[in-house]
């Protein structure tokens, strides 16, 4: 089964070692990956909707538009070691962990060559070898299990830390309150990120929670909590680092709210009805992670116009030939079937 | 004069022990006075006086085994009694209340589970203990289900450093059925883990801890409570190997009593094999002898599959013969034929398993020799060993105490349906618990429950006598 490795260098994990003298080339190149890896994102996404569009992609399908700092910035706080579990909307944080584009894109159209080998599909992937751990389809259900894996890595004392993602809908379920208390109680190297994009499904924070402000969430529990732009993705690493550091170093969970904002539909079959055809430009052309952040690294010298341009040419790439892929691809053979259902 | 009677101290209790008196004849006691322990088989528990007046007579002397609930243990002569004539009134002593200076050791969320059954009550065991795992010779030590449990974790535990307990009430408390005895104190509490009640939770962890190179046993106090875990044993445990292209594999035990106990009527009494049964991606296992508990739960940690061990709170306290080796491991998915005769098929898992054992004899007198199954697996279902027996006796009924609709007996039923009609000459029966929610009342609950003579009737019915 060919489930590459991921092609592209830039998505690969690297450290950011404050070293000094070179501190400024160490930032910049940090600060390159992180609009190369948002682009990548963005362009995967809009492809898969494309897909969709023509039928290739079945099912349920949430895209992760308008999202993609938050996992970007996440993710260049963690190492290799590290765990990251998330729900259904699950994409950005497959890409961010380094998992091959044309694999996931594979899995999308259902193919022999997904990293499910055709048989989970758009809410259910995983890899093994990134420590990506899923991929879950049912809300809240992914915040017991990335709990278990921070608790198997106190267990092992192995130094690594998980990142469990869910949303503002999630943070509603009672076994979100549970996996709080037993990271709290037992001091569980677990990261705790609530990507707040403002509609749980249909319905707005506002209509399904009492407390909007969900970093204090695990107040109860006496669990740190902040809130955080999840529309910048330097102030996501920033935060991300502070709280991957307090569980590393053995203080229990941390929560982080990162504030952001989803442009496409909750699923591709969602009328939009709940908000304003407004309200998302107001955020796309105000707030986009990935224009305001290239228009920043322009102004700062970082990058030139060009440089944005050719990134974008190299990714467009990527997703073309990870579409071509995931298209030419056979389906999984017909004895897949009865395979995997027991070890 | 009153009569302080023998305490029921669980809704199973049926007699007890009388560990110690803490008064003696003559000595004044009042309401609140700690009279005696009395133990059963998993528990010693104090009880108080709710009288006041002065110890008349003992009529149990201390270390009495067996004796039964409500008969007189001791009278008492209370303010002004002259004479020695006893009074009609009785029950002058209750359990220890919360008050107590030390912790209660049975009552549970509800509950104060202590199986009904002592050793000395097990019933005649006609089996053959020799099995193709166990070689000639061996020597077999006689253990209760609840000690084989115990040994089989403590085992695996010494054996796999990554193997762990996780429950309520598992560490500290030693286990609401006492089934982790002495496993915190070997093992400690990192991995004697006591948890909050927070079944999706920790079920859902246990999960994660097995995605994260673990190899968790989850203990539920009872299947009971497990309902509000069980997407997390369904779809996340079940389903993400398929879910993943065989990636990513579970390697769990969920464990707990299931079935009914007795005298905690409907939201306590409930039997689950047909609900797991029906999950592709599960193992499941309902055993019913020590023996196959023991090696059995062994084979279970050591899977790599998600396992569902439905153990029996009633037969716990039952002792049947282990063997005596370093390391029994059994296959899962196998039944066993447990007793060989011509005339019928008898099906069954768990504490039914007893009561097929009760119908046989019965029949046996009556000139009808039955083969009874122990199907000890449900799923993977030895369907095989069922067949050929079926193919033999022409005759199946099976036996289960949960509901009657899409239950063990229905898949049984089928599967004999579609690969051994031809040699049928009665239609499959199916004997179950009622198709009602457990009632409470102990005439009701009885009547909800199979019975050997709902057996024997059916094996005369499809024997034609």
């Amino acid at each position: 089964m060919a489930r590459a490795e991921a092609t592209a260098a830039a998505n690969q994990q690297a450290e950011f070692p404050p070293a000094s003298g070179r501190v400024d080339a160490a930032v910049a190149e940090r600060l390159k990956h992180f609009y190369h890896d948002m682009l990548l994102i963005r362009r995967f996404e809009e492809k898969a909707g494309q897909l969709y569009g023509m039928g290739l992609i079945g099912g349920f399908c949430h895209l992760y538009i308008g999202q993609e700092a938050v996992v970007v910035g996440m993710q260049a706080t963690l190492q290799p070691r590290d765990q990251v579990i998330t729900t259904y909307r699950d994409h950005g944080h497959m890409l961010a962990c380094g998992m091959d584009p044309s694999g996931v894109m594979a899995e999308l159209t259902g193919r022999h060559s997904g990293y499910s080998g055709g048989k989970g599909g758009s809410m259910h992937m995983f890899s093994r070898e990134k420590n990506f751990f899923g991929g879950h389809g049912i809300v809240g259900a992914n915040v017991p299990i990335g709990t278990g894996l921070a608790f198997a890595n106190r267990y092992r004392q192995n130094g690594a830390v998980c990142v469990t993602y869910f949303g503002d809908g999630a943070a509603n379920q009672g076994q979100v309150f549970e996996s709080f208390n037993m990271a709290a109680l037992w001091k569980l190297p677990v990261v705790y990120v609530i990507e707040n994009n403002q509609y749980a499904m249909g319905t707005a924070v506002q209509r399904a929670t009492a407390e909007v402000e969900l970093y204090r969430r695990g107040s109860a529990d006496d669990i740190p909590g902040e809130a955080v732009d999840g529309m910048d993705v330097e102030k996501v690493y920033e935060a991300g680092r502070k709280a991957v550091q307090w569980a590393r170093d053995g203080k229990g969970p941390y929560i982080l709210e990162m504030k952001t904002y989803r442009y496409r539909g909750h699923s591709m079959s969602d009328p939009a009805k709940y908000r304003t055809r407004e309200e998302v430009q107001q955020m796309r052309e105000k707030h986009d992670p990935i224009d305001t952040f290239g228009a920043r690294l322009v102004r700062n010298g970082t990058l030139r116009d060009e440089d944005l341009k050719a990134f974008d040419r190299e990714v467009r790439q990527t997703i073309n030939r990870a579409a071509e892929f995931a298209t030419d691809s056979p389906e999984p053979a017909p004895e897949e079937l009865y395979t995997d259902v027991l070890k | 004069m009153t009569q302080i009677l023998m305490p029921a101290l669980s809704p199973t209790m049926e007699e007890g022990k009388l560990a110690k008196w803490h008064v003696r004849e003559g000595d004044a006691v009042k309401p609140g006075d700690i009279l005696a322990e009395i133990e059963t088989d998993k528990a010693t528990m104090e009880f108080e006086a709710v009288d006041s007046g002065h110890i008349a007579k003992i009529l149990v002397p201390e270390g009495t085994e067996g004796i039964k609930v409500n008969s007189p243990i001791a009278e008492l002569r209370q303010e002004g009694e002259e004479t020695d004539a006893p009074s009609t009134r009785a029950a002058a002593a209750e359990p220890a209340g919360k008050s107590a200076p030390r912790p209660r050791p049975v009552e549970v969320r509800e509950r104060a589970p202590v199986p009904a059954k002592g050793a000395g009550e097990t019933p005649a065991v006609q089996v053959a203990a020799a099995t193709p795992e166990i070689p000639q010779g061996t020597e077999f030590v006689t253990t209760t289900v609840r000690d084989a449990l115990r040994d089989a974790m403590a085992e695996e535990m010494r054996r796999d450093e990554n193997v762990f307990l996780m429950g309520e009430e598992v560490a500290q408390y030693q286990g609401a059925y006492k089934v982790s005895q002495g496993l915190l104190e070997e093992f400690g509490e990192r991995r004697v883990i006591d948890t909050p009640i927070t079944e999706q939770g920790f079920a859902g962890l246990g999960v994660g801890a097995a995605f994260g190179g673990l190899r968790p046993i989850i203990e539920f106090m009872t299947f009971n409570f497990a309902m509000q875990a069980i997407d997390q044993v369904v779809n996340s445990a079940a389903k993400t190997l398929y879910m993943s292209g065989g990636q990513m594999g579970c390697p769990i035990v969920f464990r707990g009593p299931n079935g009914p106990a007795a005298r905690v009527a409907a939201q306590h009494s409930q039997d689950y094999a047909s609900w797991y049964a029906h999950v592709p991606g599960l193992k499941v296992i309902s055993p019913y002898f020590a023996g196959d508990a023991k090696g059995l739960l062994k084979a279970a940690v050591r899977d790599p599959n998600p396992v569902i061990f439905l153990e029996n709170e009633i037969v716990y306290g039952r002792s049947f013969p282990v063997p005596k080796l370093d390391d029994f491991v059994l296959p899962i998915g196998k039944a066993r034929v447990i007793r060989e005769g011509s005339d019928v098929t008898l099906v069954a898992h768990s504490i039914s398993v007893g009561l097929i054992m009760d119908a046989a004899d019965a029949l046996s007198k009556e000139g009808i020799e039955a083969e009874l199954i122990d199907l000890r697996t449900l799923r993977p279902l030895d369907t095989a060993t069922v067949i050929e027996s079926v193919r033999k006796t022409n005759r199946v009924i099976s036996v289960e105490q949960g509901w009657p609709v899409c239950s063990i007996g229905s898949e049984i039923a089928a599967v004999v349906i579609d690969e051994a009609f031809d040699y049928l000459d009665a239609p499959p029966v199916r004997i179950t618990g009622k198709d009602v929610p457990m009632p409470y009342a102990a005439n009701l609950e009885k009547l909800a429950l199979p019975s050997v003579e709902e057996i024997v009737s059916a094996a005369k019915r499809v024997c034609y006598r």
